[in-house]
């Protein structure tokens, strides 16, 4: 059974999000690093750069294969976590800690709309 | 379902992701794959191969059926024991199947890929012609190969006497029977090691007994990227029907002489050969962070282009390398295609690590 903390949201693209602040943070679930494996590199958003719900904002490579991550609400990008590019190991051993970027939101009201823990319990067991 | 090994239940009970491979339910990895590539290359672990192919052949004219079947020559095999690799060959020069042929008491051994059994057996009966052979597929045998620089000598600790003994003797490509084994030392990860054939009720126990010996056992994800670090071809991605083992970097497996020899391909080969062979499998190194991966686009200024057939991150040297098929003309750098971004590469020989050590 996969670790899915309550006080996240996530999508069913298996990102997870949180409120912080007025931005939001965004990384990948316990689940979906299991399934990708051994992360090897990240390839990050650009700072300043505005995404819709959904778009593709980066890729996590595992040893496996390549992985689109989606950016969970709209918004602009603030920040992405630098230790990655060292260290991207750290979204297997991590995930929930191991952040990949922060978000400006759009409408912060958005985060309501993705699944809570249970949602997400319930998405990835069918 | 796919297809199991005798191993599956073990597999299961170790943890391992399961993935389908060429129709099997095969471990993928145990838990982290590059962890366990690191473990072949510092110490040692064991694989189940159990899904390959073993075939022994047998007959009057076994030598010569397979002198017409095979790019390389059957005849190099001074004495009972020893192995080489070679390509079965279609008439057009494509590779059928590449394999590891055993010279065994009473004939030979050939160990061939899992996914391609079907077309291997269909091609060689129908090959067989009036030679005096005998095809005699041996599905109730498992295999292990257990590689590493500590593999020989934690074997050997662990099996009977005369076993370790036999362990101790082998030369490099050399496998021999003892009892319903066969130990060869061979494989698949530029490691020493060995490929231990047995009967498929003994392998359960004996895959137990080197797990409980601490020998960490190991997927078919560490299998990919340790046979790409050594510059092994995988067949289905760098060399297929379609591909000459000329632009595979397989040319040292072909025998030429003697000339009359009349294998089958030979024909196309010398035809690609005094024509110019227009592509070379060679070995790439992405110094940027990023992951090559089969089938990106690599591009040669002033030559043209190519593809990278097989591409991964490499635990031993923390970058990504991979196989390409390029131009013959290609010199030392080129560019990737990756997520629409070219990305320069180092053009090296596609050997990148062998026995431990870094070889680019």
């Amino acid at each position: 059974m996969s670790n899915i903390p309550a006080d996240l949201r996530f999508a069913e693209s298996h990102e997870w999000a949180k409120k912080e602040g007025d931005l939001i943070v965004v990384g990948i679930s316990e689940y979906a690093q299991d399934a990708l494996g051994d992360v090897v590199f990240v390839e990050m958003p650009e700072i300043g750069k505005v995404f819709a719900a959904g778009d593709a904002a980066g890729v996590v490579e595992s040893v496996k294969a390549a992985s689109d991550i989606y950016s969970p609400v709209a918004g602009e990008v603030i920040a992405v976590n630098e230790e990655l590019g060292g260290s991207p190991e750290l979204l297997n051993s991590a995930p929930y800690d191991a952040w990949i970027f922060k978000l400006k939101p759009s409408n912060p009201a958005e985060l309501d709309k993705l699944l809570d823990a249970a949602g997400y319990a319930a998405a990835i067991s069918e | 379902m796919g297809q199991r090994t005798p191993l599956y239940d073990l597999h299961l009970a170790l943890g391992a992701k399961m993935v389908d491979f060429g129709g099997w339910d095969m471990p993928l990895h145990y838990g982290s794959q590059v962890e366990e590539h690191h473990q072949v290359r510092r110490d040692c672990g064991v694989f189940d191969v159990s899904h390959m192919t073993v075939i022994d052949v047998s007959g009057l004219q076994a030598k010569e059926w397979l002198q017409h079947l095979l790019a390389n020559d059957v005849d190099r095999l001074h004495g009972c024991g020893r192995a080489l690799y070679s390509a079965m060959l279609n008439e057009q020069g494509g590779v059928v199947d590449d394999m590891i042929v055993y010279r065994t008491e009473s004939g030979y051994r050939l160990v061939v890929n899992a996914a391609t059994r079907d077309q291997d057996m269909a091609w060689m009966q129908g090959q067989l012609g009036s030679y005096q052979a005998q095809l005699h597929e041996r599905p109730e045998l498992a295999m292990l190969a257990i590689q590493g620089p500590h593999a020989r000598q934690k074997i050997a600790e662990l099996v009977t006497q005369s076993r370790g003994t036999l362990i101790h003797q082998l030369k490099p490509f050399e496998g021999q029977a003892d009892g319903d084994w066969f130990i060869a030392r061979t494989g698949y990860t530029g490691e020493d090691g060995l490929e231990i054939v047995l009967p498929a009720d003994q392998a359960p126990g004996f895959f137990n007994d080197l797990v409980g010996a601490g020998i960490s056992p190991i997927g078919l994800g560490a299998r990919d990227t340790l046979r790409l670090e050594a510059g092994m071809n995988l067949y289905g991605q760098d060399i297929h029907q379609a591909v000459s083992p000329l632009a595979a970097n397989m040319a040292w497996s072909i025998a030429w002489e003697p000339v009359g020899r009349n294998f089958i391909g030979r024909a196309a080969l010398e035809a690609e050969k005094a024509a110019g062979v227009q592509f070379k499998l060679v070995g790439l190194v992405l110094e940027e962070r990023g992951v090559l991966r089969a089938h990106q686009v690599v591009r040669i200024a002033n030559v043209g282009e190519g593809e990278i057939t097989s591409g991964s991150f490499s635990p031993t040297l923390s970058k990504s390398i991979a196989l390409a098929r390029v131009p013959t003309a290609t010199a030392d750098r080129a560019e990737v295609e990756i997520r629409g971004k070219w990305y320069p590469v180092r053009v090296v020989k596609p050997t990148f690590v062998r026995h431990g050590k870094t070889l680019i």
